[in-house]
This record gives C-alpha cells, structure tokens and sequence, in this order.
C-alpha cells in the first residue's frame, strides 16, 4: 500500500494560480508616472544625461557665486590672456591649489600680447572669500565667491577676452540665457502646438486642412534663413529684455509645427474612441474633451518630444547671435560670446575664444540622450 | 502616373503663393524702406542726394504705392523672371544672385549625396548588427554628429586647419578663380574645396538619416515575411538586398524632403563662418540693410529650391511605391 497519496489539511484557495506577487501587484497597480520612472531609471545613459542637465540649470540660480569674477569687470592689464592653468605641487613641494603670477609684453612684431608666467611667484587660490560684489537676485548685496583671484592676482581658467574679462565667469553668467530661452521656447511652443493640433485633430475637415497647409509650409522653409530674415525684423531700439522675447517667440513660431503634427494625428484616431462619444453625450465641451480627457493619455509622449525640441531652440538661437541677428551685448549668452569667434584670425591668436562652444554641444548631447531615454520610458505599458 | 504628378505640381501652386505672402510680409515688417534709410546716411555724410534718382526707384518699384499693389507687382515680376532691384548692389537681384544660387545648389546636392554614401551603408550595418560594438560606437558617432551644430564643427575646423595646416580652409576655389568665367579649372578648384563644406553641412544630416534609416530597417526585419525567407533558405544577403532592404529604400527616398531644408538653412550658416561664395553671406547683409527685393527673392528661392526638390522625392517615390498612387493625397 502506497501512503504517497494524503489530503492536504489545508484550505484549498481556487485562485492560487491567478495570485500576484506582491511584486508584481505592486508593478499592476502603479500609477503611469511611477512606471514612467521605473522604465528611465533602467536607462543608464538618460538618467547620468538628465541628472547633468539638472546641475547646468541649478547654476544658472546661482552664476554669481559660482563666477569668480562679475560679467562685466574689465582687466584692462590682462586683454586676451590665456587660461592659467592650476597647479598643486610647486617644486615638488603640496601648496594646493595656487596659479603662478604673470607678466605683461606685447610682441611687436604681430602685435600679439603674450604673458609668460613667472614661475617663482605662487599664488594660492582663495576658496569661499569674498571678491566682486554683485546684488543676489536682485534682492540683497553680497560679494561671496565659491572661488577667488588670489590677493593682488588674477585667476582666468578660461583665459580673457578683448576688453579683459574673464572667459570663465561670462560663460557661467551665459548659461543662465542660454538654457532658459530653449525653456521659454519650448513653452511658447508646446502651447501653440497642442492648442493648434488639437483644433486639427478634433475638428477635422477644412479646419485640418488649412492646418495642415500652414504646416507644410512652414515646414518647406528652411529655418534658419526665416529666423534670420525675423529676427532681422526686431527694432534696434528694443531693450535687451524685449529682445530676449522676441528672438523666443520666433523659434517658437517655426517650432510647434512637429508638435501640432503629433497632437493632431493621435486626436484623430482618439476621438472615435467610445469614451470621447460618451463624453460628448453627456455635453462635454470640446475644450473639456481635448484637456480632460483627450490629452492627459499622451501627454508624456508629448513632454518627452517637447524635451528633444529643446536643443534644436538652444542651438536656434547661438546661431543667431553669433551673426549678429540675435542678443546683443550686454546680454551674455553662449552664442553672443561666440560672436567674438567670428573672426578666424582673432582665433587663431586666442584659441581659447572657442571655449563657449563645449557648453554648447555638451548641453545638446545630455538633451539629446535625456529626451531619447524620456520618449522611451513615455510609454511604460508598451 | 501623369495625373499624380500633376496633382503634385498643382498643389505646390498655392503652397508657393503663401510662401511668397510670408515672405513679402517679413522683408516688410521693418520700419521705413532701403531708400529711407540709404537717404538719412548720405546726408549724415554731407553727400548730396539725388532726389531724381531716388523719385525714380521709387516710382519704379512702386515703394510710394499701398503694400497689396506692391505684392502684385512683385509676384508678376517674379513670374516673368524680374526678380526686382538690389539698392545695394544697383543690379538687378538675378544678375547679383546667379553664379550664388548655383554654388549653393551644387553644395546642397553634394552634401545629399555624401549623406547618402555614408548613411546608407552605416544605417544597414547597424541595423542588422543590432546591439553590436559596432553598432553601439557608429550610434555614439552619429549622436555626437547629430549634436554638433554644424556652424561650430565649421568654427572648430577652422581653427585645426590653421593650427596643424597653417591653411585656410575657407573660400569654395582658389583665390585666383575668384570673378573668372567658368573653366574647367575653376570648377576642379572648385571641386577640391568643396569636400570641406559638404562634410561640415552633411555631420548631422547624415548622422539624423543612419538613426532613421536604422530604426526603419529594425522594423522590417521583425516582419514575419523574413522570418519566411529565411526558413526557406534563402542566404542572408540575398534576403537583405530583395526584401526590407527596397522597403527602407521608400523611406530612404522621401527622407529628402526633410533632408532638404535642413541642409539648405545649415549651408547658408556655414558659408558665413567659412565665407563660401553661396547665398549665405549674401543673405545676410541683405537681411541686415534692408535690401528688401534681394532678401525677398533670396528666401523666395529657397523656398522653391525646397519645396521643389520635396516634390522630385515625392515623384521618384511614387514610381518605387506604387501604394502611394493608389492611395492619392492619403497617404501621410
């Protein structure tokens, strides 16, 4: 007789196999957004690409500290001096950091200014001092630098340009236009785009159509001539301010148009949806149906190609104030400081005058991989 | 066949009316005209003006009549190939703009065919070595090309040029050819500096078509249709060149149209930087005197330019893809 065969005292549950882990449940019953996280957080690449793009734009909140010079102070001994690097050992001896002393003699024969270090002259860098004073968010005076000249001595990691400024300081202060006017752009643009496309898509016909014409032709216009031919159009007496906004409002002009595309052709095959026919039934408005219940279910789709756009603004509008069409001094931006580098002999004297474009591509490049590893993660049920 | 290209043709008439509003209303909007502003600088210098001669630009292009005539006659003259006047150059915008426009469609057809070379082969190594080394470093490189803005890749060439080469790179001849007529050592010269430009214009179209053309080619691989072929044994070559491969072809085609405008507005950056004899510089001072007639015609011309080559990549698609005939206007 065989005893492999009992009878388990147990209740006997009939869903055991339908059961979910808890980890799984967990994974059924999150929200979007959190499946969201979840997905970019696997993606290495996007979140190191993200992480470095939220450092860029907490230093734009704080430019002032950060710079160990103010935007505008001129060294009028140090006019194109080229970057001093810094040293730690001074004749095998630990100093810290420190930059050794320069001296001032103008080649005659090209007229070139060269600053040959002296290299028994240590002078040790000053960390958390006080140096130019500026005003702290326009609210309250302050002098407090992260990092300062030594006393009586100057310290240009980036070298200077031609009225003496530090290369360092201006590129600091120039991030803070440069990085919000792609975020300004993109909000300009991401309203036109999702209202414009969204009208299309809903209403359909020759509202789509006329739509649909004024994207292609805006389309078939290569961009930057038109933004050149726009920002042409600005009035020189336009306070810098105003400037700012016009130049933004023109790249969002030419930019909704990939948007507006999207919204309308995910409108068009959501509205047959039963619940938007539901809602019309009960006398939703159109306005009620395309926000509340048309949009939230590609919205992050939406966010993700909106973050994609943002390099393209940023690169917008370097490339117009390096001709001389976009900001103006004394607004600092990467593409204003850029606009010194036109000449191709100035920069072969003073390389150093290029330096405004490594921010440039860096920015780009994490824009590009965090949007990429973004749109990727915007659809976590897929 | 003949009925969908002309249903083409037809359609790009009003595109190119609204193109032609936009464009006279932009090189409009600026306070005053040239011949204002032409007036207010002689006579800051002292200089006599010549009041007949300004009363007859004036009269002669309309600039005294309301703007809606002026448009008239503008778009009339464009029709019967009066382009207008450039006051700057005190020629007639055709001869100011001839030898420009054909440099700067020959780079822009050069830079096409340069992406074309370099994508094409890349975007099908990658896509069928999916998540290979090399397709991981020939990603990265074409990120990296995607992400630089081509007037600082131009900036930075320059300046390597003249570092490592103690040459300039700029220019699109040999100085001497500047201002000669045509010969054949010119168009050589031309040749020889043209390389430079096209690379420096094609880094982020070339870099944008491998991604596409990438993505495009990983989604027909997956179609079952291959897996068929390959279960009846079919070589792995053979079954690329037949199938997915005149697939992507399509697309390969109609990416044109986006490819057009993105080369033609990044050769009119670079020439500046590189100071190439293209309508780029051009452009520019015109935009920048308010030379209205050469700017109008300049963007005009662009504008054609664009949407006529979007119309031959439409056409040569529709003789690959004999779906899109059929589907008319549909198909988006």
């Amino acid at each position: 007789m065989s005893q492999d065969h009992f009878v388990s005292q147990k209740p006997f549950n009939a869903h055991s196999i339908e059961e979910l882990t808890p980890a799984q449940e967990k994974y059924y019953l999150a929200s979007q957004w959190k499946l969201m996280w979840w997905k970019l957080r696997r993606h290495r690449l996007a979140v190191i690409c993200g992480v470095i793009l939220a450092l860029n734009y907490a230093t734009i909140m704080f430019s002032e500290v950060i710079a160990p010079y103010d935007l505008h102070t001129r060294n009028a001994d140090f006019i194109y001096s080229p970057p001093q690097s810094i040293h730690l050992f001074h004749e095998g001896e630990f100093i810290g950091p420190f930059v050794y002393g320069r001296d001032y003699e103008l080649d005659l024969e090209i007229l070139k200014r060269n600053y040959p270090e002296r290299k028994d002259d240590v002078q040790p860098l000053r960390f958390f001092c006080s140096g130019d004073k500026y005003r702290f968010w326009g609210l309250f005076d302050a002098s407090f630098h992260l990092i300062c000249p030594p006393e009586n001595g100057t310290f240009f990691l980036l070298g200077t340009d031609r009225l003496g400024r530090d290369m360092f300081s201006r590129i600091t202060y120039g991030a803070r236009i440069s990085l919000t006017i792609g975020l300004v752009g993109i909000i300009i643009s991401f309203t036109l785009g999702i209202m414009i496309g969204g009208l299309a898509g809903y209403y359909g016909g020759w509202v789509d159509a006329s739509v649909q014409r004024l994207i292609e032709v805006i389309r078939s216009f290569p961009e930057l001539p038109l933004w050149m031919a726009l920002s042409a159009v600005l009035p020189v007496n336009w306070s810098p301010i105003l400037i700012f906004f016009g130049i933004t409002v023109i790249l969002a002009m030419l930019d909704w148009t990939g948007l507006a595309r999207a919204v309308r052709s995910k409108l068009l095959s959501l509205r047959e949806e039963d619940y938007c026919a539901a809602a019309e039934l009960v006398g939703a408005k159109p306005g009620r149906i395309i926000g509340r219940h048309l949009l939230p279910g590609f919205m992050s789709h939406l966010i993700a190609s909106a973050t994609l756009s943002v390099p393209a603004m940023i690169l917008g509008e370097t490339a117009l104030s390096f001709l001389g069409l976009g900001l103006r001094p004394p607004v600092t931006s990467w593409g204003v400081l850029l606009n010194e580098a036109q000449n191709i002999s100035v920069v072969a004297l003073y390389p150093w005058l290029l330096y405004p474009v490594v921010p440039v591509i860096l920015v780009i490049l994490t824009f590009n991989f965090f949007g990429d590893g973004l749109r990727d993660a915007a659809d976590p049920y897929k | 066949m003949l009925r969908y290209v002309l249903r083409r043709i037809l359609a790009m008439i009003p595109t190119l009316l609204v193109i032609s509003v936009l464009v006279f209303v932009i090189i409009q909007l600026p306070p005053g005209d040239y011949l204002e502003s032409h007036i207010a600088e002689l006579q800051s210098q002292g200089e006599a003006v010549d009041e007949q001669k300004i009363q007859f630009l004036r009269e002669q292009y309309g600039l005294d009549k309301p703007l809606a005539e002026q448009y008239w006659y503008w778009l009339i003259g464009m029709l019967q190939g009066d382009f207008g006047y450039s006051f700057e150059y005190d020629l007639p915008v055709t001869e100011v703009v001839g030898d420009r426009l054909f440099l700067t469609v020959i780079i822009a057809m050069a830079t096409i065919l340069f992406t074309w070379m370099i994508a094409f082969p890349i975007g099908i190594y990658s896509a069928t070595h999916q998540y290979s080394w090399g397709d991981y470093g020939l990603s990265t490189l074409g990120f990296l090309g995607l992400a630089t803005p081509n007037f600082l890749l131009a900036l930075v060439m320059l300046y390597l040029a003249n570092v490592y080469f103690g040459t300039s790179i700029g220019g699109l001849m040999d100085a001497e050819y500047i201002g000669e007529p045509w010969s054949l050592d010119k168009l050589v010269s031309i040749l020889e500096h043209l390389w430079i430009p096209v690379i420096v214009i094609g880094t982020s179209g070339t870099a944008g078509m491998i991604r596409r053309l990438r993505a495009n080619l990983l989604d027909e691989l997956q179609k079952q249709y291959v897996t068929t072929g390959r279960a009846k044994g079919l070589p792995p070559g053979k079954l690329l060149r037949k199938y997915p491969l005149r697939i992507a072809l399509n697309f390969f085609v109609a990416d044109v149209g986006s490819l057009l405008p993105t080369v033609i507005s990044g050769a009119e950056i670079v020439a500046v930087v590189m100071s190439l004899p293209t309508t780029g510089p051009l452009l520019l001072s015109a935009l920048q005197s308010q030379d209205m007639y050469l700017a109008g015609s300049f963007l005009m011309f662009l504008a054609l330019l664009t949407v006529v080559g979007v119309l031959i990549s439409d056409i040569a698609l529709a003789f690959l893809d004999p779906r899109i005939r059929l589907g008319g206007t549909a198909n988006k």
